[in-house]
């Protein structure tokens, strides 16, 4: 595919722009004569980015099982409700109550749904929630006058998990791994002392784990004084069947734009509300919006961290999820976690004897299978690249890291069974292919606008703009 | 695998190897075999004092991003520029153009706790 610098032709373009006599006292040598801008008609711009965007894959296109990341189908009725034009207010706007009861309404909705005390809808991404997390957790022990230095970090995690601990100037200390595929008990007491400041916990985990020993693990903590975070990632599998304040949990972010059907990928904007307990209420970010005698208001908390985001967030987003919580409702929330728990272990326990499960037991929304099983030197990276041809995304390849040859596959709630057969039968297809035919897997992508990236060149010797000749 | 007997390992896998009172480091074969293609080797200053165990350098392979730590402390007196344009000595030379700092000052102390080849050997015997 050619860039628009590329498809130039001197005098080709269609429109004509009247040259301004502009006073400036930039010296001469400093101003630009020729910009060097690719020129084109219009048709053919045009032409350049729709078949751009037709190269593209998101979930309106097909599967998406792209683990940790739950790439659901987000429904429309989301857009609806973001585009109603009454929305479209500046937050300042003495116009604004609807919005801000919006988001009042969605911070109840998300306290209900965790079982956790107070939500800021401020974050902008799951990893700027950590963060704010993070930053709460030093407050409160800096109030209490208490220097800890240490946040307790499976190996598991995901990579933001110790760089937002690092961020904050803590120091991220790993647990292992149990073989069940949880933490391992004995190495959380070992590491656990009055220097922690807590925990951050992914449950399910990304080996899409439920913790067998969750609420030991949480009073581990607790006895030491320190404070239980939950990466709220996987939320997913507990809509509506377990609320994590229920099992320990301090704070916790949520990811909107994975549970909660928002936008995702392509720059989003993405959305990662943070929740607290009461203690904690005090820190969150400024301004706070509360209810008082049914009159919505902003408080200000002198122990606030402080502002993390403008105004109150990515609001679009905040409207598209509180839109999906009200259509699918209460029972319909309890729905998207059984069916996307259900659809993973469908899909395991097919693929099973197929591929080789690191961990195999009950599931919740997703799984790792590995490549152990693979023949002819096959490995995860190909598979992957080969699924493109059969029309799905490729799922998360090697993560977690505790998994040699990692590939986590995240069905969903919102594929039909008929995707999952037809995904399970590519996967089936490949595993034959890579016994009689494996040159099909190691060149694969063979139907992508674009075949096998070399990662390893592009890499040594990246091309990071476009030069002319 | 190749580990050759005039060098030191640490369980890291490191390696480190005495020229008078200059010790060169770099990673051994079975480290880059574990990283796969190294695209980016972010070396330090010439002239810091590291500690043992010490971040010396960030290694970036096509799969992961690994610290790599010293096996003693000392003072770095040279580091390899040529892995600034050719990461690839890394995969393809690791014990000889693949290497990564070299320093002064040495703890000798600090040497008797690697481990000799004959250990190095054994430990990736348990390792696989």
């Amino acid at each position: 595919m050619k860039l628009l610098n590329e498809k130039s032709k001197t005098g080709s373009s269609s429109f004509n722009v009247r040259l301004l006599d502009i006073q400036t006292n930039i010296p001469e040598e400093l101003q630009r004569v020729d910009l060097d801008l690719p020129e084109l008609s219009e048709v053919e711009v045009v032409r350049h980015y729709t078949n751009l965007s037709k190269s593209n894959f998101g979930v309106d296109n097909g599967p998406y099982p792209l683990g940790s990341c739950t790439m659901k189908y987000n429904p429309k009725i989301n857009e609806v409700a973001a585009k109603i034009p009454e929305f479209n207010i500046h937050p300042l706007s003495q116009h604004n109550k609807g919005a801000l009861e919006i988001i009042y309404q969605l911070q109840q909705y998300l306290c209900e749904i965790t079982g956790i005390h107070a939500f800021s809808t401020q974050p902008a991404a799951g990893a700027h929630g950590e963060l704010t997390g993070i930053m709460i957790m030093k407050a409160w022990f800096e109030k209490r006058g208490e220097k800890r230095t240490k946040v307790i970090v499976p190996d598991s995690s995901h990579g933001t998990n110790p760089a937002s601990v690092s961020l904050c100037g803590f120091e991220p200390v790993h647990v292992i791994t149990s073989q069940s595929g949880g933490i391992d008990l004995g190495d959380l007491r070992q590491k656990m002392s009055k220097d922690v400041v807590g925990i951050m916990i992914t449950n399910p985990n990304t080996l899409g784990i439920f913790d067998d020993n969750i609420l030991e693990i949480t009073k581990t903590v607790h006895d030491y004084g320190g404070l239980c975070y939950l990466d709220g990632a996987n939320m997913n599998a507990m809509l509506g069947v377990v609320k994590p304040g229920d099992f320990g949990i301090d704070i916790i972010h949520l990811n909107l734009h994975k549970t909660f059907s928002t936008p995702h990928g392509g720059g989003g904007p993405g959305s990662g509300p943070l929740g607290v307990t009461k203690e904690l209420e005090p820190f969150l970010p400024n301004p706070r919006i509360i209810k008082e005698n049914e009159e919505l208001k902003f408080e200000q908390s002198n122990e606030s961290i402080g502002k993390v985001h403008s105004f109150y967030g990515n609001f679009g987003i905040l409207l598209r999820a509180y839109s999906y919580i009200r259509a699918i409702g209460t029972s319909g929330l309890r729905n998207v976690a059984e069916n996307a728990v259900l659809n993973a272990n469908y899909m395991k326990e097919k693929l099973k004897g197929h591929y080789h499960l690191p961990y195999d037991r009950i599931c919740q929304h997703e799984f790792v299978i590995d490549d152990s099983l693979m023949p002819n030197g096959i490995t995860t990276n190909d598979i992957a690249k080969r699924l493109m041809d059969f029309g799905f995304h490729p799922p998360t390849i090697y993560f977690p890291l505790i998994v040699k040859g990692a590939m986590l596959i995240e069905p969903t709630e919102t594929e039909s069974k008929e995707n999952l057969d037809a995904f399970i039968e590519a996967m089936k297809v490949i595993k034959e292919e890579a016994e009689h035919n494996p040159e099909k897997l190691t060149k694969a992508p063979l139907n992508a606008p674009i075949g096998r990236i070399d990662i390893v060149h592009a890499a040594r010797k990246p091309k990071l703009r476009w030069h002319s000749k | 695998m190749k580990n050759p007997v005039n060098l030191k390992y640490t369980k890291e896998h490191e390696w480190i190897r005495i020229d008078g009172d200059i010790a060169t480091v770099g990673i051994t074969d079975y480290a880059q075999d574990q990283l796969t293609d190294v695209v980016f080797v972010e070396l330090p200053e010439e002239g810091k004092q590291i500690e043992q165990n010490g971040n010396l350098c960030v290694v970036e392979s096509v799969k992961s991003v690994s610290d790599i730590f010293s096996p003693i402390s000392g003072e770095i007196v040279e580091v390899n520029k040529a892995l600034e344009n050719s990461p690839e000595l890394v995969n393809h030379e690791p014990l000889e153009g693949g290497w990564m700092v070299k320093l002064k000052a040495i703890n000798e102390a600090e040497l008797d706790q690697l481990m000799t080849t004959e250990e190095y050997n054994k430990f990736l015997t348990g390792i696989e």
